[in-house]
């Protein structure tokens, strides 16, 4: 016996945003991020009771929410080393992915991951403190990573008597240091994560303050334009092609669009073999659609029968990515047991193509607290970050990082042991 | 005229996420399959399956890994949407394990455990390496630092101390073999998201996710339902409840909760007030029932 669904609610049109989280507990952002669970009714009873109830036992002042994202149910986390943790809430505006990353130095190889896909990156400070080695640290590798926005909390605002003096300090500070980082868009608040000032309402104690809270900025901050909707950029993912009697001749290539728009119509040309064609239509199981741009999962078929498989990419005879074997990237290395060499052979993982690769040059490893160039290193090792010249056995049809995340990002994977040991930044392919 | 407005719905970009993901893994593993427990999240998992790869069949066998302790509405509603979508269905049989001797039954009856060796076996006598599964990010601490891409050993298990490095979309499957890789393509839905998606498809799901009225008992601030598998104890009331499923899974330990939502609206409303009335705290019985309810879903399949 089965039920019939009703006609469908009018869904709410939300959107996503996804934000990256730095810090460490001292700054108090698992406060900070258990207060917009808890401000946002994001949070079940049995989280909030254990919360609650550890609180009363401890003998705190207030309802510690930093136990949300650290103490609960502890036990269970015994020996889960500091990782990336994925959170989940929603206002009727947007829906949120925090990428909460532990903000120490051994752990940046995390805070890069949780920033290669972040729409936004958070970084917290304490006011009494201002700004530190790790703050300029992450600032340092948002901007490496090209997250478009980035948002300081001044916090513990409610320790230094909402002092408007010591915020201008500490924004003016940071906002120079940003400068020199190629940070496109920059928010500064003050806030205090404990007692809930500038999180979800403008705080009362800081009248001098009169930018949004930062739920509001985060509910409001225009993502829109970040996607890149000039580079048509389509990596084939799949060649769907049904062995059915009722469907016969049907070719399509099946993948996400990285960046541009596709309309049916528009002429195409395919890497690596250079043949152009024209888009017959672009579908997806609900059926044709007038045009495809990111993050969209589609299937586009073109009016030529060309050969095309996984890894190719589709593009514009004008505006096509590089075809190059010969790569100059920013490499992060994640791997604890053995470090990047130059002569060191790797598989490479790009877009949909795989490739191998060797590792040609080290330019220079770079000290992400000073960013002194160090030209003399000869390796890298876990959690750190410099430039390298790779040549690959077949041509990753790449643009730079800069201008393109999807088709600008590489990883790196150890062929003996099968990890994923490193994350590259395509520079320069040519 | 209006210039167009290149932007998509958190359900759309959460559903071309899934999408990728799943033609990732059929393009570059040899052999998957989708754990299909007729739960709302694996119906879900394999709508999307059907998106990811139309007008082409679904190009992946199900798997159910059947405890013998099934719902009746649920066993059915498997067998209708196989054949509907001429599926391939493979049942990893707990009840067959028992005769055969691989596992044996633990001493409360309970088979939640003995599940995994059963599992593990249909995976090696069919040489599954790459499994999808319905888990969410948001269901459970742990699972919140889980990859889409989970590696397990020879010995299907998961070590959160050694994870690879997930970045961008760039996932990776490789593996020896015996080793394989758990796929959760819907990491990052919520229970809400589901619900919507399951409203905006018009997803057809066994009837025990809505209100109906049914016998049960109270035990430990849970309610179970009575039947064949669940046996009241001495000094346990039997009544009637209008109850509705949050999960489904073994008929013999898994609680319903009290509802009138008999549609997938009202499930909706319910699903979105029920973390508010939660966060009020207010409901003792029903706290208990949603962290064990949770515990149990985290224990089965994964």
């Amino acid at each position: 016996m089965t039920v019939e669904t009703a006609p469908p609610a009018p869904a709410r049109r939300m959107d996503l945003l996804r934000f990256a989280t730095a810090g460490s507990v001292d700054d108090g952002k698992s406060t900070l991020i258990g207060r917009l669970l808890y401000d946002t009714k994001s949070l079940f009873t049995d989280q909030l009771a254990a919360v609650e109830a550890v609180s009363a036992a401890r003998g705190d002042e207030y309802t510690n929410l930093a136990l949300l994202t650290d103490g609960l149910r502890a036990e269970r986390e015994q020996g889960i080393t500091i990782d990336v943790a994925y959170r989940y809430f929603a206002t009727p505006r947007r829906k949120f992915i925090i990428a909460d990353t532990p903000g120490h130095i051994q752990y940046t190889r995390n805070m890069v991951t949780g920033a290669s896909t972040a729409d936004l990156a958070l970084i917290l400070v304490d006011a009494r403190k201002g700004l530190v080695e790790q703050s300029r640290r992450h600032a340092f590798l948002c901007s490496l990573l090209r997250v478009p926005h980035l948002v300081l909390c001044v916090n513990k605002m409610d320790l230094v008597d909402f002092s408007q003096e010591v915020f201008e300090r500490i924004a003016d500070e940071f906002t120079a240091f940003a400068a020199k980082l190629e940070v496109p868009d920059l928010t500064v608040i003050p806030v205090s994560a404990l007692k809930g000032d500038n999180i979800v309402s403008r705080s009362e104690n800081m009248p001098w303050y009169e930018g949004p809270a930062l739920l509001h900025h985060l509910e409001r901050v225009h993502i829109a334009s970040d996607r890149n909707l000039v580079d048509v950029r389509f990596p084939v993912q799949y060649v769907i092609r049904p062995q059915s009697t009722t469907v016969t001749d049907y070719r399509g290539y099946a993948g996400q669009v990285a960046s541009g728009v596709l309309k049916p119509g528009d002429e195409v040309m395919v890497l690596p073999s250079g043949f152009t064609s024209r888009i017959a239509a672009v579908e997806t199981a609900d059926g044709p659609v007038a045009e495809a741009f990111p993050p969209m999962s589609v299937t586009v078929r073109l009016t030529d029968e060309i050969d095309i498989s996984r890894g190719d990419m589709i593009c514009r005879p004008n505006n096509a990515p590089a075809a190059a074997q010969d790569i100059e990237a920013m490499v992060c290395w994640m791997d604890e047991t053995r470090p990047l060499q130059v002569g060191g052979r790797y598989a490479i993982k790009h877009t949909t193509r795989s490739a191998r690769a060797i590792v040609r040059s080290l330019h220079y490893r770079l000290d992400i607290n000073s960013l002194h160039r160090d030209e003399s290193a000869g390796e890298l090792r876990l959690n750190e970050i410099g430039r390298v010249r790779l040549r690959t056995t077949v041509p990753l049809l790449a643009d730079e990082y800069r201008r393109n995340r999807t088709t600008g990002g590489f990883v790196i994977i150890d062929e003996t042991t099968n990890r994923t040991v490193g994350a590259g930044m395509i520079v320069e392919a040519g | 005229m209006t210039a167009p407005v290149y932007q998509v719905s958190h359900l759309d970009a959460l559903e071309a996420e899934s999408i990728f993901v799943m033609r990732e893994v059929v393009a570059e593993m040899e052999r998957p399959v989708l754990l299909f427990s007729s739960g709302k999240d694996s119906i879900v998992m394999l709508r999307l399956a059907q998106k990811a790869f139309a007008p082409a069949n679904v190009p992946f066998p199900v798997m159910h890994v059947d405890t013998g302790h099934n719902f009746p509405e649920v066993l059915e509603y498997r067998d209708q949407r196989v054949a509907e979508l001429g599926l391939q269905l493979v049942v990893a049989s707990v009840p067959e394990a028992l005769a055969s001797g691989l596992v044996r039954e633990s001493p409360d009856g309970m088979r939640n455990r003995i599940q995994t060796p059963v599992l593990l076996d249909a995976v090696e006598k069919h040489r599954f390496d790459a499994l999808f599964g319905g888990a969410r990010r948001d269901e459970e601490k742990a699972r919140a630092k889980e990859r889409v891409f989970s590696f397990r050993d020879e010995f299907g298990q998961w070590d959160p101390k050694n994870q690879r490095p997930e970045l961008w979309a760039l996932y990776n499957g490789r593996h020896h073999p015996g080793e394989s890789i758990r796929v959760f393509p819907l990491s990052n839905w919520t229970e809400l998201d589901v619900w919507h998606y399951i409203a905006r498809e018009r997803l057809t799901l066994p009837s025990i996710y809505y209100a109906h009225e049914r016998e049960v008992v109270e035990r430990d601030g849970m309610l179970y339902a009575v039947n064949e598998f669940f046996r009241p104890r001495a000094g346990e009331e039997r009544f009637k409840a209008r109850v509705r499923y949050r999960t489904v899974g073994d008929a013999s330990c898994t609680a319903a909760v009290r509802s009138d939502a008999d549609t997938v609206e009202k499930v909706i409303e319910e699903v979105a007030a029920t973390r508010i009335t939660e966060r009020g705290a207010t409901r003792g019985d029903d706290r208990v029932s949603e962290a064990a309810m949770e515990d149990r879903k985290r224990e089965g399949y994964f």
